[in-house]
């Protein structure tokens, strides 16, 4: 179920020189997974911007965006205390009731966000967390820290090696000896697929398209899959690796 | 004023509506989406998304894109078949959608174009069959039916021929002279015409120079479309008898009542629905309270006021 309703800004600040973490306080009660996302309409901007839910609580969502256009740039100067309109609940998001007992999540740049509420869930669920990410340099980390202090075993690949493994996630994976039993991915299609062909063990995939509604209304969000066209924004965004084609 | 219930319905080919709002095909799916946020019975009706003989995946992705107060489509149709259509979505939206539906036909061919017609006006809960002619035709080097009244007319004829429940043709704005081709499907025996599908249009990304949509051009609407959309609803009133689906850049009940002026008898909101999902029942509800204000009694008596002035 999903719901459109006025969230207020309590916090949004810079991560790093790109990436901006915005809080915004309202009604949560119909997020009912982690990976699910939200649609946010911006002053001027016909078509509502998605984002993956970082973290949630009973009032409060948390975002984390890079600023990549007009939309994100004009997100990044909003002032706390705006009001903005928001639809919540969108997506299926990651199913946690799953046999595993050594989950991997594997993020990339913004595909790190809705990995970090998941990572939350599996650990309350006593599950030894592992989590891998992959950023292009130093100066674009962001939740290393956040990730380590819910209990999470960290390992960081960085494009051109100024931290962790030089090189993509699947290197620093390799390099790290992680074991695994299951995975959680978000990320650029790229690595996506390059964790496709190193995983035999299934996983949960979150993807991306561009959207018009967000809430399974335009099929302009549809990819093929091995089970026939799917809808990224609602039998998605998350789908099991084995379900597709990438 | 008189102190009388002010009366929102109207009368299009027989289809008795409550009021004369319609999302338009390919904005509202087949209404299950949209019956998640509010009870789809207040609208006049709805039309349901695009729909061909066979299953289509449409074009590749990216085929969205933003713009000043609009948006690009470049979906390609979209859908899971006539069949599936009939088997699958209409018994699902008979348990909660208790109203005539409007059926969206497209097709690459008139024989494409006459099987499904044939096939959607056997089914009771369909009220009016909706014909998009801004399809191409594949066996004429994919010209859209739509761009000739010669073309038009003959889709026109071929559906006609096998359908009883009225059929509303619905044009393409991409053409010089509407009116000749709306003319010509009159002429051709349609019951109404729903005026107007998406502008050709294009983004560019200037970062990386390249088409914003996969397929380079695909269908412009929302909010920027209305001016055109209401001079083209005007411009066919004034030449036609049938009745006219206003469609494009609706976003309000001012443009509603706007649209009816000059000549809509129905009016149909599409973009909008995808970036407000409330927007409809918005509509709905404010539309009163503008009637009120502008001493309108009965929506149906202002239809195609602006031709008498
Ligand atoms: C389900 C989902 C979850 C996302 N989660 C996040 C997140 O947590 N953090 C984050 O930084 N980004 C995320 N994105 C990408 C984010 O939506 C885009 O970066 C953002 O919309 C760009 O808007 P803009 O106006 O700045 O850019 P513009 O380039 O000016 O945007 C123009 C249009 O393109 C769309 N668009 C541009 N890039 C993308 C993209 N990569 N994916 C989808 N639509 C795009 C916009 O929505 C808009 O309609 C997510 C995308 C999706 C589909
Ligand atoms: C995502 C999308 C899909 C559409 N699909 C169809 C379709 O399948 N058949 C059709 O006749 N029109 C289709 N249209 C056109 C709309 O029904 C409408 O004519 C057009 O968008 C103008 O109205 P608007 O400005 O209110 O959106 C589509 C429009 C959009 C935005
Ligand atoms: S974005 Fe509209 S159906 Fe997915």
């Amino acid at each position: 179920m999903y719901k459109k309703g006025l969230y207020t800004i309590t916090s949004n600040m810079p991560l790093t020189e790109t990436i901006y973490k915005m809080v915004l306080q309202g009604d949560t009660s119909y997020i009912s997974a982690s990976g699910q996302f939200v649609e946010i309409e911006l002053p001027n901007k016909f078509l509502r911007r998605p984002f993956s839910v970082c973290d949630y609580d009973d009032n409060s969502i948390t975002l984390i965006y890079k600023v990549v256009g007009e939309g994100t740039q004009l997100m990044s100067q909003l002032k706390i205390g705006t009001t903005l309109d928001l639809l919540t609940g969108l997506g299926n998001g990651f199913d946690i009731n799953i046999d595993t007992k050594q989950p991997l999540l594997i993020g990339g740049g913004v595909g790190i966000p809705p990995l970090y509420n998941l990572a939350k869930q599996l650990i309350k669920k006593g599950l030894q967390t592992t989590v891998a990410l992959g950023f292009n340099c130093a100066e674009e980390l962001f939740f290393v820290k956040e990730f380590k202090e819910i209990g999470c075993k960290v390992v960081v690949a960085t494009i051109d090696g100024s931290v962790g493994t030089k090189g993509y996630v699947t290197d620093a994976i390799n390099q790290n000896g992680i074991n695994c039993d299951y995975f959680f991915a978000c990320g650029p299609l790229p690595m996506l697929k390059a964790l496709c062909n190193h995983f035999t063990i299934e996983g949960q995939i979150s993807m991306e398209e561009r959207m018009g509604c967000g809430f399974g209304a335009c099929m302009g969000c549809s990819i093929q899959t091995k089970n026939g066209a799917k809808r990224v924004c609602k039998e998605g965004t998350v789908f099991l690796k084995s379900e597709l084609d990438l | 004023m008189k102190n009388e219930p002010l009366n929102l319905s109207v009368n299009l080919c027989r289809l008795q509506m409550d009021n004369p709002i319609v999302p338009a095909s390919g904005t509202f799916g087949y209404g299950n989406e949209f019956k998640e946020f509010y009870d789809i019975n207040i609208l006049g009706s709805f039309v349901f998304k695009g729909t061909t003989k066979e299953p289509r995946f449409g074009n590749p992705t990216p085929r969205i894109a933003d713009c000043t107060d609009g948006m690009i489509n470049s979906v390609g149709l979209q859908n899971p078949g006539i069949d599936a259509v009939i088997n699958h979505e209409l018994p699902q939206l008979k348990t909660f959608f208790h109203k005539p539906v409007i059926a969206n036909i497209s097709g690459f061919s008139i024989d494409e174009y006459v099987y499904c017609c044939a096939k959607i006006d056997k089914e009771p809960q369909v009220g009016i069959i909706e014909v998009n002619v801004s399809c191409p035709n594949v066996k004429h080097g994919g010209m859209s039916f739509g761009t000739t009244p010669e073309a038009a007319a003959e889709v026109t004829r071929a559906v006609k021929a096998v359908t009883t429940k009225p059929v509303f043709i619905k044009l393409s704005p991409n053409v010089a002279d509407i009116v000749a081709i709306a003319k010509a499907c009159e002429e051709a025996g349609a019951d109404g015409i729903c005026l107007i599908n998406t502008l050709l249009g294009m983004r560019i990304d200037i970062n990386t120079q390249k088409p914003v949509i996969a397929n380079v051009m695909g269908g412009f609407s929302g909010p920027a479309i209305f001016p055109v959309a209401l001079r083209m609803v005007y411009q066919v009133s004034q030449a036609c008898q049938i009745p006219i689906m206003g469609c494009g850049g609706v976003a309000s009940a001012r443009d509603v009542i706007e649209m009816m002026i000059a000549g809509a008898t129905a009016v149909q909101v599409g973009s909008m629905n995808l970036k407000n999902p409330y927007i409809c029942k918005e509509i709905i509800e404010q539309l009163p309270i503008e009637m009120q204000q502008l001493g309108i009694q009965s929506l149906s008596e202002i239809i195609g006021i602006a031709q008498k002035k």
